[in-house]
């Protein structure tokens, strides 16, 4: 294995082991997710063919604040007791430690969406009338759109005062193209009516240029003072 | 200023040269300055009041912060990158994560440095005087172990060279005074620890250089205490 791999397994393994030993995140993220199924389910009483149009939007909003929670959580681990100073002295690169957070946090919204999509269905009696399985592509390439800029907003505002304000302020207008082909997407095939390729596309691409962008920018956002 | 090997009989290389380095935070100037050579096999403390500039010097040193004029060397070169693997930082924080214990802290940061051994992180354990096989986790330890700790993590890489800050803050006397023993060894076996601290008295008689700062700048620079208290 190289030694890249390794770094980014063992600090993936880390974040893992923090994270069910505090369950800051999940904790967290579920409890607002939960508050945004329930409320709204209290406050709209759809019919079945509203809530098809509606619930892309509402799932994938609920979604984006509550994984605000868990990335704020990720880097506010590496800043007690300044551990991060320590990653840094290291020779390890800046990459590794990127890609470690960007998965756990992916695998963290991952859980939180597996245990939240039995209750939306449930509240909001959906059922798919185009090709449910697309809704697999969807929800892996939104939920990575969503944790791999979120990751790397996170790293550049750890540094400022008011982090928890900073990062829906870069995150969201960044995130609307990605939000709007996740919603669009799952719309059109909660529907059937029209195809949901085009905005998976869109999803893709999105993916493959943020990804390489947070990648090559990473370095920079570690070592700013 | 240089230094005569006394193996060779020739001049010996520093392991680190700073020159004319200036750090400033906005408007503050944390270095003024600072020009200096350290060489290898010795002990300096770093003294000086505070907001004198030791921990920043010490940072700088370390890649942690980037001065804003002059250069570092470290073991011959300016990309401090290159070398970090020769260098161990003990900061003030613990730089440990409070959920783990001491040996799976260890172990995480051992692969940082691509050291796949358990045996060294419980080495570098048993080195402070500590034990390996306690799991309980780093937040519920004393302050004195935590800092004992911290110094493990200093030391699992090996380092040629060992840059401490405020390692005796929190210990006990004789915790203490056992860290000296540990940092006299490391010395004798030719690494070169730098130890910022307030407790100059326990470094009297185990230094080899007691280096003062003030004002982001050095000041004096002694092999004997009390002329260098004197001096500033």
């Amino acid at each position: 294995m190289s030694t890249s791999l390794k770094i980014t397994s063992a600090t993936l393994a880390k974040d893992i082991r923090l994270e069910w030993r505090s369950k800051d995140a999940i904790n967290s993220m579920l409890f607002f997710a939960l508050l945004v199924v329930v409320i709204f389910s209290f406050s709209f009483d759809p019919t079945a063919e509203e809530s098809r149009r509606i619930a892309g939007g509402l799932v994938w909003v609920a979604f984006l604040f509550a994984a605000v929670v868990a990335l704020n959580q990720t880097w506010a681990r590496e800043l007690r007791n300044h551990v991060l100073d320590a990653y840094r002295v290291s020779p390890a690169p800046a990459n590794p430690l990127f890609l470690a957070k960007a998965l756990g946090n992916f695998l963290f919204v991952a859980v939180l969406e597996a245990l939240m999509t039995p209750l939306f269905i449930m509240f909001y009696r959906l059922r798919a009338l185009g090709p449910a399985w697309q809704l697999i592509p969807v929800a892996a390439l939104g939920t990575r759109a969503l944790v791999v800029n979120g990751t790397f907003f996170a790293a550049m505002s750890l540094r400022t005062r008011n982090r928890e304000i900073m990062l829906p302020l870069l995150l969201f207008p960044i995130s609307i193209p990605a939000l709007l082909a996740m919603v669009n997407a799952t719309q059109n095939i909660l529907t059937g009516d029209e195809s949901a390729r085009f905005w998976i596309v869109l999803l893709g691409t999105y993916d493959v240029v943020f990804t390489i962008a947070c990648l090559l920018l990473f370095e920079t956002v570690l070592d700013a003072e | 200023m240089s230094e005569t090997d006394s193996n060779s009989g020739g001049v010996a290389e520093p392991v680190i040269s700073v020159t004319n380095l200036v750090k400033q935070f906005g408007r503050f100037a944390a270095l003024r300055g600072v020009t200096a050579e350290f060489f290898s096999g010795k002990l300096y403390a770093i003294l000086g009041d505070n907001g004198a500039g030791k921990t920043t010097l010490l940072r700088t040193i370390a890649g942690l912060n980037r001065p804003n004029r002059g250069c570092v060397s470290v073991l011959g070169k300016t990309d401090i990158r290159s070398s970090c693997r020769e260098i161990g930082y003990m900061a003030h924080p613990s730089l440990l994560y409070d959920e783990m214990s001491g040996m799976e802290n260890l172990r995480y940061f051992a692969h940082l440095y691509g050291i796949d051994d358990n045996l060294r992180c419980e080495r570098a354990i048993k080195a402070v005087k500590l034990d390996p096989t306690l799991s309980r986790p780093v937040g519920q330890y004393s302050q004195g172990m935590r800092q004992r700790m911290s110094l493990a993590r200093a030391l699992l890489n090996d380092p040629k060279i060992l840059l401490l800050d405020e390692p005796f803050s929190n210990v006990d006397v004789r915790s203490a005074r056992e860290m000296v023993d540990l940092l006299m060894k490391m010395r004798d076996s030719g690494k070169t620890i730098f130890v910022v601290t307030h407790q100059a008295g326990l470094l009297d008689g185990a230094a080899d250089e007691f280096v003062m700062m003030q004002a982001g700048k050095i000041v004096s620079r002694s092999s004997d205490l009390e002329s260098v208290q004197a001096q500033s």
